[in-house]
């Protein structure tokens, strides 16, 4: 068995789908990190996104996490290109469907619906990705007056692109609907990529299945809570 | 038990072989008694069929105890039927009510071909375990049975995944057409077993490669096959075979 | 006189002293010669995979769409074997011994002596299989107690033994057939056995799935093809379980032996209406706790709790107070009929008996309360408690009742009824399991031999694998070791084209009939007629009926039956009638032979053979023999006896009281 033979049959696939898909939950956790960094608002009402900007600043400045940036990219390319491989091979493992299809008879809807969540996240990453990180790193469409931080370095002022961003109601909604789908997916994601890892001792299945739910949910949510709190002028 | 008589509709996939596409046909069966099982029921139709001068409904039976696995019906969107840890042929009737319609369609995927009406072919389940699902002692060669004690609660492990009929229903129930219960539970019947730990490696590896083969499709753990399986084999299981899998696949020495 | 072939010598060594001296095939030679097997259940699994192992070419045939779907795979109880783990005394001469007593002294002691010596390495084979027997804590084998012995030798895997043992042989199997050493061919039936020069050399099976004739050739055919007890339509067995091939080869020259002899089984799920297609076994095992009784008044339409415990007759008890509820099988089932018949049956059916738990129940839920130091405890903790031990020990069966009847066994006695479950009669073979026809052998259940009038509990599943992996790879090599001279048997022979056309011909006149019944109204019928007069209890007059009244069925269904589709296509109605024409001159053979074995013995109760009080009364002295019966032409048989002499064991009259 070599490594292509491995990494290309049906488990083989499903171990990189899990790899890769803890790999993002583990960004995910960083990602949520930084970006807390703005609630510190919530607290020192003279902060103005000074700890955010610093955070943001570190990040793209540090060389490792540039690289890591790249590995996070090749991460979210492998984890896309395969689901929607998986996905689609799947569904044509049954050419002819059923009069009365299954349904919930057994299984949860989110789980039996990893494809549609993922098309929607990816549709939303793009999004995102216009939204944040095409500017910061290339455009710099509304970041164009930069800001001295309180460790006298110069940057951009990411805080400002949210406070923006977030103060129109459509782009809102649909980060708080993406972060619903995020929890979805992490849901049946955050488990079933330790089982494709061979996780299989009940009790362990059992804690991380409880990990798993808090992480679906309170991930997400701070997430979703961030645009709510710029629109509602919590913070900013 | 009170006995009871219902009527029922039944919508019932006809096909005549392989070659040909099917359609479903409607059909009544009326004064059913609630004591009937499933099958009898089918019986009941075809003999009425049968005394109208049409065809009967094929399918596969043949234990009617539940522990063959012959039967293979797809009963209003579940594999046997709407009861839990029960096969077509242990349902009885008085799971249904009266007036009710009934879809009965055969396994779907595109493993199982629909050979007539609700008969599919299962035999890529045989070549599954040809691969590797066995352990290679020859008769004659064995050591005397108390010679290798083994802890009880993985002899009662290994027994609860030996109890799988090989029925297909979990194949039928999944999303994906996979067949990973069904492998895993073979995967996990003999490695928990000292006898099984030599063959160990090979056995996942080429189990799957054949499972592969023969056009099932992966695991998403939707848990749908748990669900449904008439013996009640855990996705345990497919955890295990993942386990498995991937320590056979990283220590392999090609 | 047939000839045994029973090796000379002290009755212990004659086994090893055969194995010591037959003729051996050497591998090369192997590689040359095929071998046919019938059916895959347990001995035709395990014969076809232990000849694939030494090297033979076999040819494997189920009508299952997979050899793991064969009838071994229901049995339930377990699978004796003389290990003496238990140290309670047991030995290869006790295992023969109750065999033999159990048989009612009408099976082979040289046969039945070497199944208990082989079934030790039964037990280590299917461990090493990865067969998972239950175990104690210890990691070793736990053994249980079962009906007709005094030691606890059987090996079981919950109530799943069947199913675990068959298994093991199917993955054996599997293996071969990727070795490239089997080739098997599911969904095939044989039709027709291909003898050429007075020796069997093939089969004609049919594609069950194209409809189309096969011609097989092989140096040597073994038919594994399991009982006949569906000839009473109603019985355990499977709802494909028949009597073809075995038949094929009868009508072909084989000797049928001892067909009447039918083992009814006690404790089953009654018939619950006209619809039933078959019945289920509960487990022999449910005897040790429950108790069977009856109302002591006629027609009582009270529900079973309302009926005090004074007027409950616990027959069993009543009639045999040694062995009570423990009787053999078929001592009990007589019984359950008597009263039955007596007018004393319980459900709508009124054929039907109540095995009881609540006494069960109460004992335990004592224990219990007394381990748990719980003082004065009411009724209701003492119940409470009682029910999940029972939960415990039977909560496999008792699901499956209420699956199937709906009630709740916890809450109200079970109904049971006997129902057929084992037919020991069969193919006629010598020491060699070889048939009459030379080169044709026959394992399993589908042969006669060691199981006399009455099988034990778990010895069935000792008898297929015994036969298959440890008897026949020597015995079949003793034969072939003379075959090595005969290459290539040509399928285009005479022999095989005319025994096509036959097939074909009769295939075609079945379609042909379009008359206006079902082959099932046939089946029915059939199994009616032998249900009532060669079933629990069968008497002289009521044979001489059934002869009749077979005979006339015979006709009719050759005249009426009505089988739609065509031929060449899955037509499982045409497999049906096949079977169901075969079973209908069997049923006619069974009653015949019924009829000439005027005593009782075993699962054969003749009503003018009985003692003052009701027992079975075996006439040793006239029918110390194996009635084998060869096929002459149509309704026309000629008896061939086969003496049994007791050189070992002395044969008594078995007694329970």
């Amino acid at each position: 068995m070599n490594w292509s033979q491995l990494l290309s049959s049906s488990i083989g696939r499903k171990i990189v789908m899990s790899v890769t898909g803890l790999f993002l939950i583990s960004f995910l956790v960083v990602h949520l990190g930084i970006n807390a960094c703005v609630f510190n608002d919530l607290y020192d009402a003279t902060d103005n996104g000074d700890m955010f900007n610093r955070a943001a600043d570190y990040m793209g400045k540090t060389m490792l996490i540039r690289l890591m940036e790249i590995v996070l990219f090749l991460g979210f390319f492998i984890h896309i290109i395969q689901g929607v491989m998986l996905e689609m091979e799947n569904h044509n493992k049954r050419k002819i469907g059923y009069q009365v299809p299954v349904g919930n008879k057994g299984s949860k809807w989110y789980s039996r619906s990893m494809g549609l969540l993922g098309t929607i996240l990816l549709l939303f990453l793009i999004l995102h990705w216009w939204h944040f990180w095409i500017p910061s790193r290339f455009t710099h469409v509304g970041l164009e007056t930069p800001i001295i931080l309180s460790n006298g370095r110069m940057s951009h002022d990411m805080f400002l692109l949210m406070k923006i961003t977030f103060s129109e109601w459509w782009v809102v909604i649909v980060y708080v609907l993406a972060c619903i789908s995020l929890t979805y997916h992490l849901l049946h994601g955050f488990e079933s990529a330790f089982r494709s890892l061979g996780v299989h001792n009940g009790r362990y299945i059992k804690i991380l299945k409880s990990i798993g739910i808090g992480y679906s949910v309170i991930v997400p949510l701070v997430f979703a809570m961030m645009p709510i709190s710029f629109k509602m002028g919590w913070i900013g | 038990m009170e006995h009871k008589s219902i009527n029922l509709k039944l919508k019932i996939w006809r096909q005549s072989n392989s070659q040909t596409s099917g359609s479903f046909k409607t059909y009544t069966v009326n004064d059913v008694s609630t004591e009937m099982s499933f099958l009898e029921m089918i019986d009941v139709l075809n003999e009425k069929l049968i005394s109208e001068g049409s065809e009967p409904i094929a399918f596969d039976h043949d234990c009617r105890e539940g522990i063959c696995g012959a039967c293979s019906m797809y009963i209003n969107g579940r594999p046997h039927g709407p009861m839990n840890e029960t096969t077509t042929c242990q349902l009885h009737m008085r799971a249904f009510n009266d007036g009710e319609t009934i879809v009965i369609e055969p396994w779907r995927a595109n493993a199982f071909t629909v050979l007539k009406d609700l008969v599919v072919d299962r035999s890529s389940f045989d070549r599954i375990i040809q691969a590797g699902g066995f352990i290679s002692v020859n008769t004659g060669n064995a050591v005397d049975a108390n010679s290798l004690p083994i802890e009880k609660s993985k002899a009662d492990a290994s027994f609860a995944a030996a109890a799988c009929i090989g029925c297909g229903a979990c194949v039928a129930a999944c999303k994906n057409s996979s067949a990973m219960l069904f492998v895993s539970a073979k995967v996990t019947h003999l490695a928990l077993l000292p006898q099984g730990s030599p063959e160990r490696k090979i056995r996942a590896l080429n189990m799957v490669a054949q499972m592969d083969k023969e056009g099932f499709g992966s695991c998403t753990n939707t848990g749908a096959c748990e669900a449904i399986c008439p013996k009640g084999i855990s996705i345990e299981n497919i955890a295990r075979l993942n386990k498995e899998y991937l320590m056979a696949g990283l220590t392999s020495e090609k | 006189m047939v000839d045994a072939k029973i090796p000379t010598g002290k009755l212990s060594e004659k086994w090893t002293d055969y194995k010591g001296h037959c003729k051996l095939v050497n591998p090369a030679n192997k590689r040359k010669l095929e071998i046919i097997v019938v059916g895959t259940g347990l001995a035709g699994a395990s014969a076809a995979a232990s000849l694939g192992e030494l090297g033979y070419q076999v040819k494997a045939f189920c009508f299952q769409d997979s050899p793991r779907r064969a009838h071994s795979i229901a049995a339930q109880g377990g699978i004796n074997a003389a290990k003496n783990y238990q140290n309670d005394g047991d030995s290869i001469y006790r295992l023969f011994y109750d065999t033999i007593k159990g048989g009612d002294y009408r099976a082979r002691e040289a046969n039945v002596h070497r199944l208990a010596e082989v079934s030790a390495n039964i037990i280590d084979q299917c461990v090493a299989q990865g067969v998972p027997f239950a175990r104690e804590y210890g990691g070793l084998l736990s053994n249980r107690s079962f009906g007709g012995t005094q030691v606890q030798r059987t090996f079981y895997a919950a109530g799943q033994t069947g199913q675990q043992l068959l298994i093991g042989a199917y993955q054996a199997l599997e293996r071969q057939i990727s070795l490239g050493n089997v080739k098997m061919f599911t969904r095939h039936e044989m039709h027709d056995l291909v003898i050429i020069d007075e020796k069997a050399k093939g089969i004609i099976a049919r594609d069950l799935i194209t409809g189309k004739l096969e011609k097989h050739s092989g140096h040597a055919v073994l038919l594994c093809t399991g009982g006949y007890g569906n000839v009473f339509y109603l019985s355990t067995n499977a709802m494909g379980s028949n009597v073809t091939a075995a038949w094929k080869a009868h009508k072909k020259g084989a000797y049928f032996g001892n067909p009447c002899f039918t083992q009814i089984h006690p404790t089953c799920i009654p018939v619950s209406g006209d619809h039933q297609s078959k019945l289920t076994l509960m487990s022999e095992s449910l005897r040790n706790d429950g108790r069977i009784w009856v109302p002591k008044q006629k027609a009582d339409e009270r529900k079973s709790v309302d009926i005090p415990e004074n007027e409950r007759d616990y027959y069993l008890e009543r009639r045999y107070p040694a062995f009570g509820n423990l009787v053999p099988r078929d001592v009990a089932s007589r019984a359950a009929k008597e009263r039955c018949d007596a007018g004393f049956g319980v459900g709508t059916s009124k054929q039907a008996v109540y095995l009881d738990f609540a006494a069960a129940i109460k004992r335990y839920g004592k224990i219990e309360a007394g381990k748990l130091a719980l003082e004065n405890s009411t009724d209701e903790t003492i119940i409470k408690l009682g029910k999940e031990v029972v939960k415990e020990k039977y909560g496999n069966l008792f699901d499956m009742y209420e699956k199937i009847t709906g009630e709740n066994p916890y809450e109200l006695p079970m109904r049971i009824y006997p129902a057929v479950h084992y037919t020991m009669g069969g193919l006629w073979v010598d020491y060699e399991l070889m048939t009459n026809v030379k080169g044709l052998y026959c394992l399993g259940e589908a042969n006669f031999s060691d199981h006399g009038a009455n099988r034990l509990g778990a010895s069935a599943l000792m008898q297929g694998l015994a036969d298959g992996y440890f008897v026949i790879p020597y015995t079949v090599g003793n034969y072939l070791a003379d075959e090595i001279g005969t290459t290539n048997i040509s399928v285009n022979h005479p022999a095989f084209e005319e025994a096509e056309k036959k097939v074909a011909e009769r295939i075609q006149k079945l379609m042909e009939i379009k008359g206006t019944q079902s082959v099932e109204s046939f089946h029915k019928r059939l199994g009616k007629i032998m249900w009532d007069k060669c079933g629990m209890a069968r008497n002289a007059t009521g044979l001489k009926e059934a002869i009749i009244e077979i005979q006339q069925l015979k006709k009719e269904f050759w005249q009426q039956v009505r089988i739609l589709g065509s031929i060449n296509e899955m037509n499982p109605e045409l497999d049906k009638a096949g079977r169901v024409a075969d079973f209908i001159e069997l049923g006619e053979l069974m009653c015949i032979d019924a009829l000439n074995r005027a005593e009782s013995c075993g699962g054969h109760f003749r009503e003018e053979s009985q003692t003052d009080d009701g027992e079975a009364l075996r006439h040793d002295d006239k029918f110390m023999y194996v009635a084998n019966w060869e096929y002459k032409g149509n309704h026309h048989w000629e008896m061939q006896k086969e003496d049994l002499n007791y050189e070992v064991v002395k044969p008594s009259q078995r007694s329970y009281k």
